[in-house]
């Protein structure tokens, strides 16, 4: 993992992106300066409750952003390529064919009324040049790889006769079809069963290992989050607000908006009073001064209210945008995640080494 | 769970309870049976959980207690009364008095044409509580109770946000003092930082007005954290109840154990090297020669299982 970390090898850059929306209202600012990398063969999560930009950002990099979209600034640099600027045309060489997706909802993905091998051929023929019968082949070799049991039969049938987590695998399948070197899944596993989940998210880091994919995985499930990020960003109202390894952002959290999201949750030995983040989050027409979540922050300070935080660097790969990091601030008064935080963090630390010595 | 008729340590009792649904008719006739020969009972002021998957008959069973389906077969008692007998207008009040129902989306279950006053006073209307000035003011007290104000009161539902709507079908549930709250999914389609706001509330509420609350939902860690006890379903049948700490420590049925091996927990220690279990009812149960029940295999802990799986359970138990 640590070697993996280090190497520099970019494959996307998103640098400083900005998205509005034309809405009745006014311009919705989902997105608000955006800037990551996404490294070869890592898997990136992006967490943040809904209408945090999460799905925005990506969608700006697949070029599917709905009409009503300005991309304001900013610039998505893909194999010397600016995708922001890249015209429909070209992006059909690139959607699809290097870079893949995969929905969350997978009925709403496919095409009812065409037979699900005719969906995964169609893919094909756009891409590569095959004859038929190779088309064929290679789909019913694709639909083995994800795991559908009797391929030759099920590539006759249509979607209402797939279960969700087959629908799913079809999805994969399909996205898998032009060969991309990028993946992005949105939130892939929400509208499945649990265990359905864990079979999918197996599927998908057996398939990222096979072809050194690169993933971008979005979601809001933490425990998923944990299962598959190599780093993690921390969206809140169009901003990333912390970004760090898996490690980092699980067990050295540093911004109080994800103080809040791991506090917020049961997991299995929970038995405290849950602590609820009050209120909800911002109007993007009118996004507030400052901190975005000084609103909700019980920790916020006067400055949070004021001027925004910029990045404050914990180490090569860790960075939060918060004023507690300000030395001015810890000097002061030092504040610390909450308490209920630190024991689960312990708890879990502790349960790791059992599970690993 | 003695075959006598009714428990008095319980306020709600189902027993061998079955839901089937038909679809066409003749040859092409169809039938689910949605809930098959469940028997669970609920104690006064606990918490009772329902998980399952999709389809496995958790939201069913809930509808069925509060009978907006007729039962197909099986025994329901509420506090020693039969609840599962012909739908009467007497039945229909003694259910709506002590059962309230709580549903999962929060914009769907509310009139969008009606303020949250009159949805949330419905139900004292229907009570015969005819004076507007005591409604309001018990509309008005209720919506404090869960975290709402005086204004929102005259507001409509659109002009919410996804937690106050919940918000707002928690006071409609229990405005009416029912002793028997059924939470269908009551937080699943909530954000994140959401959902905790409105599971402390019912925790809250629990505490203080001392409800009892059928939760139905899928989510386990909510479940584990929110219910005293817990009921497992899987295709229809309940497969094993216990108390929360129990179940999560030591499952017996495979099913447990496989529903536990893949819930991820925001921990990327064991996140990665979970061991998935799987679970096929066809490889892990052999009930062609002897019938499967529920059986009480250690003082409060249920499981679904056939005389032999039994011996096996019991010598598991032995062993920790």
């Amino acid at each position: 993992m640590a070697a993996e970390m280090m190497n520099n090898d970019v494959i996307l850059s998103v640098k400083d992106l900005r998205i509005n929306f034309r809405a009745y209202g006014g311009l919705v600012q989902a997105v608000r300066g955006v800037s990551f990398d996404l490294h070869r063969g890592e898997t990136l999560a992006i967490v943040g409750e809904s209408g945090s930009g999460k799905s925005v950002s990506i969608k700006a990099i697949l070029g599917i952003l709905a009409n009503n979209a300005i991309i304001e600034s900013g610039e998505i640099l893909y194999d010397g390529m600016d995708l922001t600027k890249v015209t429909e045309d070209d992006f059909h060489q690139i959607r699809g064919k290097r870079i893949g997706l995969i929905f969350q909802d997978p009925l709403s993905a496919l095409n009812p009324i065409m037979k699900i091998g005719k969906q995964i051929t169609e893919v094909l023929h756009l891409h590569t040049k095959m004859t038929k019968e190779q088309a064929r082949a290679r789909a019913i070799e694709l639909m083995e790889a994800v795991g559908i049991p009797d391929a030759p039969r099920r590539f006759e049938q249509y979607p209402f006769q797939f279960s969700g987590g087959m629908r799913q695998r079809i999805v994969i399948a399909i996205a898998l079809a032009g060969d991309p070197e990028i993946l992005i899944c949105d939130e892939p596993t929400t509208a499945l069963d649990v265990t359905v989940q864990a079979k999918i998210l197996e599927l998908i880091n057996q398939i990222k290992k096979d072809r050194n994919l690169s993933v971008i995985f979005i979601t809001h499930d933490l425990g998923v989050v944990a299962n598959m990020a190599d780093r993690v960003n921390v969206m809140y109202a169009g901003k990333i607000v912390e970004t760090g390894t898996a490690e980092e952002i699980f067990f050295e959290p540093a911004h109080p908006y994800t103080w809040a999201l791991l506090s917020s949750m049961p997991d299995l030995q929970t038995k405290e009073r849950l602590m609820a983040i009050p209120g909800t989050p911002p109007n993007m027409i009118y996004p507030p001064k400052g901190d975005a979540f000084a609103a909700r922050n019980r920790y916020a300070m006067k400055i949070d209210f004021e001027k925004e935080p910029p990045f404050f660097k914990l180490s090569d790969t860790h960075m939060a945008a918060t004023w507690l990091l300000h030395p001015k601030a810890s000097a002061v008064n030092k504040i610390e995640m909450p308490e209920i935080l630190r024991a689960r963090i312990e708890r879990m630390k502790k349960m790791g080494e059992a599970n690993n010595g | 769970m003695a075959d006598s008729n009714y428990d008095s340590n319980y306020i709600l009792e189902v027993k061998h309870l079955c839901q089937s649904f038909t679809s066409g008719r003749g040859k092409k006739k169809i039938t689910v049976h949605a809930v098959d020969d469940v028997s669970f009972g609920v104690r006064p002021a606990e918490t009772f959980g329902l998980v399952g998957e999709s389809g496995c008959g958790k939201t069913t069973t809930g509808r069925t207690i509060i009978r907006l389906y007729n039962p197909t077969s099986g025994e329901m008692y509420f506090n020693g009364r039969d609840i599962a007998g012909k739908m009467d207008k007497d039945l229909r009040k003694y259910l709506t008095d002590n059962i309230a129902m709580i549903f999962q989306d929060p914009i769907e279950s509310l009139n969008p044409r009606m303020t949250i006053e009159e949805i949330v006073g419905e139900g004292l209307k229907i009570r015969g509580v005819t004076d507007p000035k005591e409604v309001r003011s018990r509309v008005v007290s209720m919506l404090r109770k869960v975290g709402l104000t005086e204004e929102h009161a005259t507001r409509y539902p659109h002009e919410f946000s996804g937690g106050q709507r919940q918000r707002i079908g928690i006071a409609r549930a229990i405005i009416t003092e029912p002793k028997l709250v059924i939470a269908d999914e009551p937080v699943s389609a909530l954000d994140v930082s959401i959902q905790a706001q409105v599971i402390n509330l019912l925790n809250d509420l629990k505490e203080e007005m001392g409800l009892t609350i059928l939760f139905i939902a899928h989510n386990l860690s909510v479940v584990k954290y929110f219910s005293d006890r817990i009921g497992v379903m899987y295709f229809g049948k309940l497969v094993e109840v216990a108390n929360g700490d129990d179940l999560y420590k030591h499952p017996l049925h495979p099913y447990t154990k496989a529903l536990l091996s893949a819930i991820p927990e925001p921990n990327p220690l064991t996140e990665r090297t979970r061991q998935r279990v799987d679970y096929d009812p066809k490889r892990d149960h052999d009930y062609s020669q002897e019938k499967p029940s529920m059986v009480e295999v250690e003082p409060g802990h249920f499981v679904y299982c056939s005389p032999s799986e039994l011996e096996k359970y019991k010598a598991e138990i032995a062993a920790r």
